[in-house]
């Protein structure tokens, strides 16, 4: 596998990280050097063993149905971008 | 009965067109707090009071799963006879948008906690199977407001991490019609078990819908165009209309249709293509690293499944069975759970099938006019039966007990006490009204000559006789006995 300048260009904006268009070459280079050391694994058989999601052989922790949490209002919404006492304010979206 | 015939299609000068419907369910799941955090559900609570650290996405923070939504889960797959699944996966589905702040929610993709299952329709043209292809946990996202301020948007993340059930059917549906009925009977089968509250306006259930077209007869489907989150049954119907049309005129014109996501708006009632849709489907899933697998015990669905209550189609039976209704009246009468427990509370203590008659007629005609909820009558199911038993029993008419009906809504007051206090009970007593029909027959004896000559007709004058003297508290068949007995002496 390997990725020309465009799919390096559309994964960045995917992952909302901004790329100087001055640097997308060296990019391209590295990660498909990165893909093609990763490809080596390809050589391994693995058809017939199942995926692994997670290396603890656990089951998933849960929690009972109670209410522990929230009216913290202030404290969260110290973090919105712009001032308001109920909301997060963000620039306008449509749709 | 006769039985009518399936028509719905969409006629196009080249031939006739059968619309293929698909619909994505996402149902709010009723549980105290969220899916990974333990804020509350309650809808309609002060903006973002209702949010968590791990709602709001700061750094750091593990999502613990909620027991009683997977339960949930479990039960809605049990009540949708599907296979439930011992072993599921949480994944990120990756997207960026202002009320999202984890930027992915977490989902199931390829192995969600239930699999296929099926629901059965109940239509004028017969009974119909609809499958179902999974049902999934997923986490819900917060609302965007963007009509408070001109250049803002304003984000509550209240309903951020709730949990959500997707309920995705096989494109099994044909009509406006059967979605509606798919979608009334989803919802009824959750609101039995107590899964999900079914209250469309305030968002707990609400819609896409994947709608194609094709020629009659076609085996092949046509391309499909997805509708968003369409929150009301009527606007569903209205979306799919305008969104066949739509297709089949591309069709007939030698145009392709484009695989896309649509929005249905609802002022001009119609479907338009969403801007954004370049990245669409790039959701880049993968196992949620936070989460391990979710396996579940044989023993907890076991469990679950022995402690479902009795969902409407079994109920259903059991109306036709134990209290002699017919089809329709039983399917009417199962509906709602609420409804079927208010008939059945009345019908242990008064005539069964005179009770489904009632309900269906006036007591159903004044909560409607009302806009009431059977939970809410102003006539409780004991009243009721009470006066289902006074018609029952000759007591009252049925002309009496419309008016005792009236006075039940305005006043509360049992049945029994009105006929009393009104005088309206039902003259019943032989004696009594032969009495009375004596004295009218020997007032209009020229009448009794002409009726004994053969004026048969007469016969009504005289029963509107009785029932003008005994202010029509007079028991008609008594009274047409009496009548018929005298006249004839």
């Amino acid at each position: 596998m390997s990725l020309d300048k465009e799919k390096i260009k559309h994964v960045a904006k995917l992952a909302r990280i901004s790329v100087d268009e001055a640097k997308v070459d060296s990019l391209t280079k590295d990660l498909n050097s990165i893909f093609k050391f990763i490809e080596q694994l390809n050589e391994l058989k693995t058809e017939k063993v199942e995926p692994l999601t997670s290396i603890l052989n656990q089951s998933l922790r849960s929690r009972k149905d109670e209410i522990s949490d929230g009216k913290i209002r202030e404290k969260i919404l110290k973090n919105s971008p712009k001032e308001n006492k109920e909301f997060f304010v963000v620039p306008k979206v449509v749709e | 009965m006769s039985k009518e015939k399936f028509d719905y299609f969409i006629m196009g000068d080249k031939g006739k067109y059968e619309v293929v419907i698909g619909l994505e369910v996402h149902a709010q799941v009723l549980s105290k707090s969220k899916l990974f955090s333990g804020s509350p559900t309650k809808f309609g609570a002060a903006p973002n009071n209702q949010v968590s650290l791990i709602d709001s996405a700061f750094p750091g923070m593990l999502p613990v799963i909620n027991e009683e939504c997977i339960k949930q889960a479990v039960r809605t797959g049990l009540g949708l006879n599907a296979k439930i699944n011992n072993y599921s996966v949480f994944d990120r589905k990756n997207y960026f948008y202002a009320d999202l702040p984890q930027g992915y929610q977490i989902s199931q993709y390829k192995n969600p906690i239930v699999g296929e299952g099926k629901i059965l329709l109940d239509m004028p043209y017969g009974s119909k199977e609809i499958g179902i292809e999974r049902l999934h946990l997923e986490q819900d996202a917060g609302k965007s407001i963007h009509d408070m301020d001109p250049s803002n948007t304003y984000v509550d993340l209240n309903r951020s991490g709730i949990a959500l059930m997707e309920i995705v059917s096989k494109p099994d549906l044909r009509s406006p019609e059967e979605v509606n009925a798919y979608i009334k009977k989803l919802r009824s089968i959750m609101r039995y078990l107590g899964t999900c509250d079914g209250n469309m306006q305030e968002g707990s259930l609400r819609a896409d819908v994947n709608v194609s077209v094709r020629k009659e007869g076609d085996k092949k489907f046509g391309t499909r165009c997805e509708i968003k989150n369409v929150n009301s049954i009527k606007f569903m119907q209205m979306a799919i209309e305008y969104e066949a049309a739509r297709q089949v005129e591309l069709i007939e014109n030698g145009k392709e249709i484009d695989q896309e996501t649509r929005l249905f708006d609802t002022k001009k009632n119609e479907t338009r293509s969403m801007r954004s849709k370049e990245d669409a489907h790039d959701y880049r899933y993968f196992p949620d690293p936070d989460l391990l697998p979710l396996k579940l015990e044989q023993k907890l669905i076991e469990d679950l499944k022995n402690s479902l209550p009795e969902l409407p189609d079994k109920k259903k039976e059991r109306f036709i069975k134990e209290y002699g209704l017919n089809a329709y009246e039983a399917n009417v009468l199962v509906s709602e759970k609420e409804i079927s427990d208010y008939y059945e509370e009345v019908a242990k203590l008064s005539d069964k099938k005179l009770a489904a008659t009632w309900m269906m007629g006036d007591l159903f005609a004044m909560l409607n006019d009302k806009g009431l909820d059977i939970s809410k009558s102003p006539i409780s199911a004991k009243h009721f039966a009470e006066l289902v038993q006074s018609i029952k029993s000759g007591e009252i008419s049925g002309r009496i007990a419309k008016e005792v009906f009236e006075i039940m809504v305005e006043s509360g007051d049992n049945p029994k006490k009105i006929i009393e206090s009104k005088g309206m009970k039902q003259q019943s007593d032989p004696k009594e009204l032969e009495k009375m029909i004596n004295e009218i027959l020997s007032k209009n004896k020229d009448k009794v000559d002409q009726y004994k000559a053969g004026k048969e007709k007469l016969f009504g004058f005289f029963v509107g006789q009785v029932m003008k003297l005994s202010g029509g508290k007079a028991n008609p068949q008594l009274t047409n006995e009496i009548l018929k007995k005298l006249l004839k002496g």
